[in-house]
């Protein structure tokens, strides 16, 4: 048996097909969408917020999304220790909800950016980076308009004594420079957990390479760590 | 009939938050010619609400949803009652 995960679909998500593909065809567990007005997530070990552009990403990123029956219910699942993963807009919700410190504003440059990306994977010891290396420099596909992590210093320094910061945007030599810092965010921030470690928020798609044929694998771990540790933990051991 | 109360709400990043799209806007001006420094992009709501202590609920709704406390700051202007349903 195998850990069940439930991709969220908001009106104008468009990678909840890319992540239950990945989920059913790449890892082949168990994976059903959600509608954004069901409460019901009582079926699941893991909830992924996936990419898109939800709501039309009026008023901000994020933010009538936050409101939805589904983000109630994602919350409980979140208090009571569900792994819930947000990929790209699905980052901006957990914002918004309140779910994860810190807000996502526009690039700097103001410059929609799709492209490839290096990111140091800066711990290994959550659910859903059990399988990389510790300070491993990784490459994964960035598309986004807004995606400039942002929270006041000593919010960003909080988070740094924590260990809440997972993913940062390196140059391809895995340094921390202003060119491989594809929108601005502070402290290099591509990817967060709060602070109880079960709920992930990044910008980059792992989605998207976790495949050869895509170009990349290094998607691929992030879905198989949280795969595994919600097998162990509910007791399905894959 | 019950009273409803016009406001309108501006809305700017704050202060020290980078407004990438001022500058994007500070720059297509200055290639018009314009000489322009600190251009911010806000967004403007206006909205009836009962007018019946409007100030508390305004106050909520914009920090409850129509802004993001964490990086925005915001205005309300009052205008005139308009009749309600």
């Amino acid at each position: 048996m195998s850990a069940r995960f439930g991709v969220v679909v908001f009106p104008g998500s468009n990678c909840d097909r890319d992540c239950l593909h990945v989920l059913h065809e790449v890892l082949g567990c168990p994976a059903e969408f959600v509608w954004h007005e069901s409460e019901d997530l009582s079926g699941f070990d893991v909830v992924v917020l996936p990419g898109g552009f939800s709501y039309g990403d009026y008023l901000r990123p994020g933010a009538v999304a936050a409101t939805s029956p589904v983000v109630r219910a994602v919350k409980h699942f979140a208090a009571a220790g569900g792994l819930v993963l947000g990929i790209c807009n699905g980052f901006q919700v957990l914002t918004e909800a309140g779910l994860l410190p810190g807000a996502l504003l526009r690039n700097r440059g103001a410059t929609f950016r799709c492209e490839w990306v290096s990111l140091r994977v800066e711990r290994s010891d959550t659910p859903f980076t059990a399988l990389y290396e510790p300070g491993e420099v990784v490459r994964m596909p960035i598309a986004h308009g807004d995606g400039r992590y942002h929270a006041p210093e000593e919010v960003a320094e909080e988070l740094e004594r924590c260990r809440q910061v997972v993913f940062r945007y390196v140059d391809n030599r895995g340094r921390t420079t202003a060119e491989g810092n594809p929108n601005g965010s502070v402290h290099h921030i591509a990817g967060v957990v709060n602070r109880a470690g079960n709920v992930l928020g990044l910008m980059p798609h792992p989605e998207r390479c976790a495949e050869e044929v895509l170009g990349g694998t290094d998607g691929r771990r992030l879905f198989e760590s949280v795969h595994r540790w919600a097998a162990h933990a509910a007791g399905r051991v894959p | 009939m019950e009273v409803n109360k016009r406001v309108r709400v501006v809305v700017f990043l704050k202060p020290g938050v980078l407004d990438a799209q001022g500058q994007a806007v500070q720059t297509g001006l200055r290639a018009l010619g314009f000489e322009a420094e600190e251009v911010r992009v806000g967004k403007a709501f206006e909205l009836s609400v009962p007018a019946d202590g409007w100030r508390q609920r305004v106050r909520e709704l914009c920090e409850r949803f129509l802004t993001n406390p964490l990086i925005e700051q915001y205005e309300v202007h009052e205008r005139e009652e308009v009749p309600g349903r």
